[in-house]
Order: structure tokens, then sequence, then C-alpha cells
């Protein structure tokens, strides 16, 4: 298990984060920092908040107080800002959505190249270097060129990190990342999760597993009400 | 027994005035047709003529056995089209319900000698023989040309009016554009299916005329003016009567040739024609035909000479008799193979402007609609309002009406030729449902596909082009198959602007044979050789693009 220190760069720094939905309050006043290495696992019950965390922190949502800071990037309160600004926060965050969000009509391989070749410039020589050694190094190199329907729930989720991780972002956040493996798979993917934190990468993980959580976090921190309830460390 | 066109025409045809001026009278004409299918199945109305009524119906027909007021006797019902306008059938202006014009007058006569009154049935003029042959009513009358095809199927009537098929030019003109060997490689125009356009066919052989086909009398005048085309072969009373209206031509005084119009019924009613032909000739004895003529203003010296001809002779009578023997003796086959060998090379060149239309309107549409669906999803709230305002509308009208606008209506402003006229036209009117099917494929990709590829950093356009587009564009591809299909059918309307294609081919075919049964089956075989490939190209494409 990584130990960060306080020496340690922050990849995520959220202060004070509110969240309306409507007239209904869902964060009020979320704190929390993830360093680079570190592994935190955002726990909490159903409707707590916690896919609204990384939503936010995703710049797929507004919210309207606080401040997000990725890497040095900072995310304002007020609504989403348009694609165009979002390019360095885009470099620095990727995203493991629970369903995976595959697109089905590309191969694995291909599902991993797009956003180098297309939205970082890459030369497609390069991405499908640097793609195959990504679904090598999680043990999928043999399905880049299925379709997303031809992959097993693990394989799929395999591609869909190493997806996220091609454009080599700081902050890597995952929803629910198993709630489709058996036990065997779990236990991979948290040696995976280790491996990508040992490069220096944050990750903030959101899951109701408990027994995931404690196997491969730094850092469980519990949602409730709105708010960080019990950040604590893991041992 | 021979028709009777003069000089040099071999190749038959018929008639007159089928559609009307549809952008004049589209709503009347709207109208006088729902009115005509409700006479089919209700009474008749006063209605076959007033005139007819007053005139002479009732004067001692040679056959007139009892008082019309108490008969029992069934009426007559005899077919005609009133959107084929005065003076032959026209709705009355002062009342509508009614119909009146010289053809409305003649069946008025004739129905009173047989002791009866006449019903008029509406029905489109390219379908009178066949609605006369099914039995929808005993006698067809509307500006019906003679021919031979006419006389191998049905029992028809002897010749009651003799015209000429006069050549229409610009006055610049007048001096150059005396025959049709003049107008070699210029275009002109006629009604589709009648003998001028089997004259013009003729003459597009032998000297280069360019034939252009139109589904009503008024266009082919108001497009010489226009100067869309460079003259116009039709009857003389149709010439006159739109010089009176429209003006800005001279009409050639020299007719290329002369016609005779007739009263058709079906073979077995061979009976009822020679009762007719009785009528016919007194009323000519009598004076009351002339009478007629003369109250439409269609009387000339030309009529008076060949009155006189007919009541000295007797060969057309003769001739009458001998065609009703052929028929009652069984010939009422229109030699459908010599029709095959004659009309097949046209429907085939008809069919591939059908393609060509078809596939130039369908790729207009699927730019126009993928346009028109990336700005609903995607512009701002004007745009969108916009685009929608643009799809309700061209969904909400009739792409016939459509084509009028664009063909005629526009035509002040941009004067598009016919070809290009029916692409831009059909392409407009499919882009709006083609847009509708693209949009609602957009929006069926999940929202999360496009969560995920904008924390790739995708831009919008990028995840259009990307991820929504490719996968939009499987779920569209089925009901684009449909729609192209339908379009290659829906093609078959821009008859209505001078374009002949396939269907429009048959028809011709048709109407000069005298029967649908071959025509309608080649044509039938030949959209389906043109569909099922497309049908079958579509589900491999869906197949090979199928997400496994």
């Amino acid at each position: 298990m990584t130990s960060p220190t306080s020496a340690a760069r922050t990849a995520l720094r959220i202060r004070d984060l509110h969240v309306q939905r409507g007239d209904k309050p869902v964060l009020l006043g979320v704190d929390l920092e993830i360093a680079a290495g570190e592994i935190c696992a955002l726990m909490g019950e159903s409707g707590a908040g916690k896919t609204t965390v990384l939503r936010v922190v995703a710049a797929l949502q507004s919210f309207s107080q606080g401040q997000v800071t990725i890497d040095g990037v900072s995310l304002a309160p007020g609504a989403v800002p348009p694609e165009s600004q979002l390019r360095e926060l885009r470099r620095r965050v990727g995203v493991v959505f629970q369903s995976h969000a595959l697109f089905e009509h590309l191969t694995a391989l291909e599902n991993v190249m797009l956003a180098p070749v297309h939205a970082f410039g890459q030369s497609r020589a390069d991405a499908e270097r640097t793609a195959l050694q990504l679904l090598a190094s999680l043990g999928v190199q043999a399905r880049a060129g299925a379709y997303p329907r031809q992959l097993s729930g693990g394989e799929a989720q395999r591609v869909a990190i190493a997806r996220a991780l091609a454009p080599d972002p700081h902050l890597l956040l995952m929803d629910e990342p198993t709630s489709a493996l058996d036990p065997a798979r779990r236990s991979a993917l948290a040696d995976s999760l280790r491996a990508l934190a040992g490069q220096g990468r944050g990750l903030m993980i959101v899951t109701h597993d408990m027994e995931f959580a404690q196997s491969c976090a730094d850092r469980i921190v519990v949602l409730s009400d709105g708010r960080i309830a019990n950040p604590q460390r893991n041992s | 027994m021979a028709p009777a066109i003069a000089p040099s025409r071999t190749a038959p045809q018929y008639h007159r005035d089928p559609m009307p001026t549809l952008r004049v009278a589209f709503i009347t004409v709207t109208l006088l047709a729902a009115l005509g299918a409700c006479e089919r199945s209700s009474p008749p109305t006063a209605g076959s003529s007033a005139r007819g009524d007053s005139s002479s119906a009732g004067d001692g027909a040679a056959i007139m056995p009892t008082s019309v007021a108490q008969s029992p006797v069934a009426p007559l019902r005899w077919g005609g089209d009133a959107e084929g306008g005065a003076p032959f059938v026209e709705a009355d202006p002062a009342n509508p319900s009614v119909v009146r014009g010289f053809d409305v007058e003649i069946a008025a006569l004739i129905a009173r000698g047989l002791g009866r009154e006449p019903q008029f049935v509406q029905v489109a003029w390219a379908s009178i023989e066949q609605s006369v042959e099914r039995g929808d009513f005993a006698m067809g009358m509307s500006g019906l040309e003679d021919r031979p095809a006419l006389h191998e199927r049905f029992a028809v009537s002897m010749p009651y009016y003799e015209f000429g098929e006069v050549l229409a030019v610009r006055a610049e003109d007048s001096a150059r554009f005396h025959t049709l060997e003049d107008l070699k490689g210029r275009k002109v125009a006629t009604l589709s299916a009648t003998t001028a356009w089997e004259m013009l066919l003729e003459a597009k052989a032998a000297h280069g005329v360019v034939p252009v086909s139109y589904d009503d009398d008024v266009h082919p005048y108001t497009d010489l003016v226009a100067k869309r085309v460079d003259a116009v072969l039709l009857d003389n009373i149709i010439a006159e009567r739109s010089l009176r209206r429209t003006g800005g031509f001279v009409i050639q005084p020299t007719p290329l040739a002369v016609g005779h119009y007739v009263a058709v019924f079906a073979a077995r009613d061979s009976a009822l024609r020679d009762s007719a032909n009785v009528i016919l000739r007194a009323r000519m004895r009598d004076g009351t035909l002339e009478t007629v003529f003369r109250s439409w203003n269609v009387w000339d010296a030309q009529q008076a000479a060949y009155q006189q001809r007919v009541l000295q002779d007797s060969v057309r009578a003769r001739a009458a008799t001998a065609d009703s023997n052929a028929v009652n003796g069984g010939v009422a086959v229109a030699r459908p193979r010599a029709s095959i060998a004659t009309y097949l090379p046209a429907l085939l060149r008809a069919a591939a402007i059908t393609m060509a239309l078809s596939i130039l309107a369908m790729a207009l549409a699927v730019a126009l609609g993928v346009g028109i669906a990336a700005g609903r999803v995607y512009g701002a709230r004007p745009l969108q309002l916009l685009l929608t305002a643009y799809v309700e509308i061209i969904r909400g009208t009739p792409v016939l009406l459509q084509l009028f606008v664009l063909y005629y209506g526009l035509s002040d402003v941009v004067r598009l030729p016919a070809f290009a006229a029916a692409v831009i036209g059909l392409g407009l009117n499919y882009a709006a449902y083609e847009s509708e099917i693209y949009r609602a494929a957009l929006e069926a990709i999940p929202p999360l596909q496009l969560e995920a590829a904008r924390t790739l950093g995708l831009s919008e356009m990028q995840i259009l082009r990307l991820v929504r587009g490719p996968q939009a564009l499987r779920l569209a591809l089925a009901p684009m198959t449909n729609d192209f299909v339908a379009l290659l059918k829906d093609s078959s309307l821009v008859s209505v602007i001078t374009v002949v294609e396939l269907t429009k081919q048959t028809a011709i075919y048709a109407t000069n044979v005298g029967s649908w049964v071959v025509p309608g089956i080649l044509c039938a075989v030949i959209y389906l050789a043109m569909s099922l490939p497309l049908s079958r190209m579509a589900r491999r494409l869906e197949q090979r693009w199928k997400l496994p």
C-alpha cells in the first residue's frame, strides 16, 4: 500500500464543494485531497453523492460553490465550461464508468487510440504503439481487435481503463469498478490499480465494496449527509 | 376503322385536356375530384348541364320513346374529367357542383335521345377508357381523340368534332417556325398521351425535335411564353383558349394534322354506341350540334365542311359498323407483343431517368437531412425553431404542391430545368423526413457514450463525427432504405413538371394500347428490378455494419 507523504504532489483538491439538484442539496461542503500515487476509496450509502463528486471532478456536472483543482487546473462554480476550455483538464483526468461506456462501433484498440489521435494529436502509429502497451499491461492485448460486445465484463473494464489512461492522466476516476467482477478479477484489478498508483497517479475509486476498498485503497473516505463523514487511512 | 387523323399520322393517341391548370384551379379541382367520387355512389346532380337541357337535348331524337320525367329508365352514366376545363367539361363557375361544356351538352343530347337522364361521373382523363371498360359508366367523353387503338378495344362513336393540331410559337419566331421540321433541336411541348405527342415522337426521330410532355394544357403555353419551350403542338381549341387566357404567342394558321373527338363505349355496348351514332347524326342534321358548338364558340368553317361531309358520305358510318362487328367478334386485344417491342426501350429509358432522379434526390435529401438533424440537435434555439418549421411545413404539405411551386410558382425568380427541379423538389421534401430519422437516431445514442467521449477530450464536432454519428447511422440505415424505395416510387410525381419517368411512360404506353395489363406488369417488373437490389444491398450493409 502506498502512503502518500505530505510532500507529495496533490492530484486532486476539493474545497467546500456544494452541489444542488434543483432545490435539493446533494453535497454540502465536501473537502477532499488526493495525493499523487494515492488511491482513495470514496464510499457511502446509495444516493449519498459519491458519483456526483466524481462527475464534478470530471467536469460533467456543474457545482454551485467551492473549488476543485486537479493537478493545478481549477474548476469554478457555475455551468460546466465548453469543451474547448477543458482541454488541459481532460488530459489530466481519466474516467472509467461503471458500465465502461466503450464505443460499440470501435474495437478495443480503436477505443484506446481515439483520444490520443483525435483529441491530442498523436500520430496513429504512436497512438497504436501506446495503446497496445496499455492493453498488454492490463492483460488484454489479445483482445485488441475485439468489439466491446465480444468482451467479458472484466475485459471490457480493463479496456476502459486503458482508454482512460491513454492520454496519460494524473488522476484516474473509477465508478464502481468491481460491480461486474468475480473475486479473482477483483484481486487482479486491485493489483492493476496499485501498479497505476505506483506510477504516480492519483486514483479516486467510488465503490460500495468495502472489501475491495480495504484491499487496495490507501484511504477510505465515507460520504454521508453531503459531507465527508470520517476520513480514515486504510491500515 | 381508321381514325380520323388526317395527314401523316400513323401513330394513334388521344386526346385532350387531361389535367387542368393546377396552379390556377388547384382547390377547385380537388373539390371536383371529391365531388366526382361522390357522384359514383350517389345520385346525379342536376348536373350534366343546364345548357344541354335547354338547348336541344329533348327535341325528338330518333330514339326517344318515353317522357324522361316519367321514365323509370336508369340514367345514362357518362364519364369525363372536369379537370380538363372548358370548353369540353368544366365545373360551372356559378355552381361548381354542376359541370358544363360542349361535351356535357352532347352527352345530354345522347342521353335524352335515348330517353334517359345524363348522369356525370368524374374520372381522371387518363382513366376514362379503363373506367368505361370496367363498367363505371356507359360512355366516356372529354375531348377524347379518335385513334386506331380505341377501335381495337372499344365501341367508338362517330366523330362529332374535327380539330386541327396547330403549332403555337412566340411572336418573334412566327416567321421561322411553321412545321415540326423547322424545329430541329428545339423543345416542343404538348400533352402526354395524345396524338400530338405521337407526332412529336415521330418528329424527334425524323427531324431531331425535342418533345416535352405535360400533364395539363395550360403550362405548355405559359412555358412557351417563359421561353422554357420553343413551340407547343396541340388542338386548335386548346391553343385558342390559351391564347385568349395567357396571350404572348401566336398560332400558326395551317394545322399540321387533323383529328376528331369521339365518345367511347365498352365493346359489349356496341348497340348503345350505334344508338348514340344515330342520335349524333340526327343532331348534326338538324343543326343542334352546330348550335352547341356555336354556343361554346368552337364552330367554324372547318366544322361546317366536316359535318357536310359526314352527312353526305356514309363511309364513316359504315366503318363504324365494321368496327362494331369486329368488336362483337371478339377482336379486343391490343397486340401486346408488338406493344412490348415498341415500348420497352422507352420504358427502360424512363427507368434510367427514374433511377438517376431517385439517386440524386436521395443524395440531396441525405445531405440536407444530416444538416437539419444536426442543427436541431446541436443548434441554437432560433436555428432549432427554424429547422423544425421547415420540417413541419414540408411534411404537412403535398409533395405535388411543392413541385408545382418550385417549377412554376418560382419561375419568375429562378427558372430551373425540369429535371433539376424534380431532383431539388424531391430532395427538399425527403430531406425533412430523413432529418427526422437522423434526429431520432442521434437522440437514441445513450448519453453516457457522449459523456465518455467528452472525458476523452473530444470536441462536440468530433463526438458527432467519430462517436455519435457512426452509431446513429447504423440505427438509421433500415428506415433510410425504406425511404429510398419510397422515393423511387414517389419519383413518378415529377411527371407533373414534364419529366417523363417510368410511371409516366407506362401511362403513355397504356393509353396507346388501351390497356393497363401489359404495361402495368412491365412497369411493376422494372420497378421491382430496381428496388429489390436496393433492398438487398441495404440488407448487406446492415449486416456489414451490424455491431458484433
